[in-house]
């Protein structure tokens, strides 16, 4: 079996899947992914199920290196320079990696997060039935911590699957939308409107727990100590100092400061994407449209495949599945035939 | 204290989540009606809700919006919540032992000054409590126990350590907790279990549901080494006592 070596990597990468929701009750946190969009597109481009476990990769650089095989991989999300033997690949293509041949990416451009899956998905012991890592609960498999240099990953050999690339939307910079609640009667009239008409800026402190968020001080009616109930991913929670913490995966199933509002599900991972330092406004909507934004997004995310072009030439999408269900790997154009040199930076999605 | 309503108010917890609230204070009626609420779910499972989160005074109950809206699920939660409350069958009692004061209980000698008494006394009113599991939660296996008793209530610490070890027990406002994992807290530390409430790859992998009933009994610091070497070869460790 194949490893993908991780020849070097930064802080904040680590395995990540749906994570494991269903014990929030026993004190669990969810984890998981940050931008369920961006995982889903770079497993569907190998072939996986939408929400297999993936490499997670924080801003920094990293080089992953085959050994033992060739290893098929696929990069979405954030954008990076990447390159393997100095050809250079491009974000939201599939890609294989030759025997001992090293996939090299560099910073983050226009998001926080990239997600490399890894045709076959990555070989770990489910806990709650998911890989994903939660380093404080010390959970997470293969390694239950984030990756560090050194780590090997077992995987899959590459299939002589045709190469292909997937055509996805242009990412919004639209307002972060969110829903009031549960606890806005916690805050004045003047509070909310500060809150949403305000220019705001994620911290450098944020991590998967909570993106910590800078900008005027948001004042609370009756104090900052609540009764402790329920938290939810993106719910925005305003302690003490007024400054809002927007809960994410790896967040205390329930807290005890009031929370003025919550990130509507559709949104979640564009705001996940948002890195240290840009500025970004928020805007209340209705449950209405928040929940049909949400059945929106369950459609886009099952359209995936639908947005699948081979490498080079249209894609067969109803021979793709055809032959996946025969258990034949596709080969609608030769394997052997792609090359890195094929994808110029120009045609790297906007 | 506010008497309870007859109906929750539903708030939204983004478009995933309900927030059902019946009380906004620790109150032991509020939580009993939360835990009858979780249990009548539980027991009539409504299509598209993925799991609910009892708390003191709340149950929030995430779901797929693309399966069921706000408007219908709230409306089933609200009906619900209008059938005679069941008694808890399932609820369980457990007697934990705890190792109290010394290293295991930094802050015993401390509390005991700040209410006028001895570290015995403060010993004697937290063993004879019965506490129930009103929720768990913030870390896996943190049990926050109703039921402390009145001459105990103090507040929480102004600097929450940023540390404290795995099987703390301690108490914080009008609350008494079992911690698991290592991790903060502003409480104040009275004592240590061998007993996880959280333990990976042992079954059960979580030993208290909330509901559950729960008493202390001391122990010495030798019982509580041999207790901690057999916590960690996955034995239970707390009794059912009933």
């Amino acid at each position: 079996m194949p490893k993908l070596v991780v020849t070097s990597i930064g802080p904040a990468s680590s395995v990540q899947d749906a994570g494991r929701p269903g014990a929030q009750r026993y004190g669990l946190p969810p984890s998981g992914v940050m931008d369920r969009l961006s995982l889903a597109a770079a497993n569907v481009l190998v072939g996986n199920a939408p929400m297999a476990a993936a490499i997670e990769l924080g801003p920094f650089g990293a080089a992953f290196t085959a050994r033992g095989g060739p290893v098929r991989v696929a990069l979405s999300g954030a954008q990076r320079n990447a390159d393997i033997a100095k050809h250079s690949v491009a974000s939201d293509t599939s890609v294989t990696i030759a025997d001992g041949e090293t996939l090299t990416l560099g910073f983050a451009r226009n998001g926080c997060f990239s997600y490399l899956a890894i045709e076959g998905g990555i070989v770990g012991e489910a806990v709650f039935g998911s890989l994903s890592v939660n380093a404080r609960a010390g959970l997470g498999s293969p390694y239950p911590r984030p990756l560090q240099a050194g780590d090997e990953l077992e995987v899959a050999a590459a299939s002589d699957m045709t190469e292909r690339r997937i055509e996805l939307p242009a990412v919004s910079d639209a307002p972060i939308r969110v829903v009031l609640g549960p606890q806005d009667d916690e805050f004045s009239d003047d509070a909310k409107a500060l809150f949403l008409r305000s220019e705001w800026k994620i911290s450098a402190t944020s991590d998967r727990m909570g993106y910590r968020l800078e900008g005027p001080v948001i004042r609370h009616l009756h104090g900052h100590n609540i009764v402790s109930d329920g938290t939810m991913n993106g719910s925005i929670q305003v302690p003490g100092n007024g400054q809002p913490i927007v809960l994410m995966p790896d967040r205390g199933t329930t807290g005890g400061y009031p929370k003025i509002a919550t990130v509507i599900s559709a949104d979640f991972g564009r705001f996940a994407q948002i890195s240290a330092g840009r500025s970004f406004h928020f805007k209340a909507v209705s449950m209405a449209e928040a929940q049909a934004e949400a059945r929106k997004f369950a459609g886009l995310l099952r359209s995936l495949p639908e947005r699948l072009r081979a490498d080079g030439a249209e894609f067969n999408i109803e021979a793709l599945a055809d032959a996946n269900v025969a258990g034949h790997a596709v080969s609608a154009v030769d394997a052997g035939t792609w090359h890195p040199f094929a994808h110029s930076e120009s045609e790297q999605a906007p | 204290m506010a008497a309870i309503p007859a109906l929750p108010r539903l708030l939204p917890s983004g478009d995933c989540a309900i927030t059902v609230e019946y009380s906004r204070d620790i109150d032991d009626a509020a939580n009993q009606r939360v835990l009858a609420l979780d249990r009548a779910l539980a027991a009539a499972p409504i299509e598209g809700v993925t799991e609910a989160v009892p708390t003191y005074r709340s149950l929030l109950v995430h779901y797929d919006p693309v399966q069921i809206d706000f408007d219908a699920l709230g409306g089933r939660l609200l009906a619900l919540a209008q059938l005679p409350a069941e008694a808890a069958s399932r609820a369980r009692r457990w007697r934990i032992p705890v190792a109290y004061g010394g290293e295991q209980g930094i802050d015993l000698e401390d509390v005991a000054k700040a209410l006028g008494t001895t570290p015995d006394d403060i010993v004697a009113r937290h063993v004879a409590g019965n506490y129930r599991v009103a929720m768990i939660g913030f870390t896996p296996g943190w049990s926050y126990l109703s039921g402390l008793d009145k001459s105990l209530h103090m507040p929480r610490r102004q600097n929450p350590r940023l540390m404290t070890p795995a099987g703390t027990i301690s108490i914080g406002g009008v609350q008494a907790g079992v911690q698991c994992i290592a991790g903060p807290s502003g409480w104040h530390l009275l004592g240590c279990t061998a007993v996880r409430t959280y333990q990976l790859h042992r079954d059960p992998t979580f030993l208290l549901e909330p509901g559950d009933y729960v008493t202390f009994s001391p122990i010495d610091t030798s019982t509580y080494a041999e207790q901690l070497r057999a916590a960690e070869a996955g034995e239970i460790v707390a009794e059912l006592v009933a």
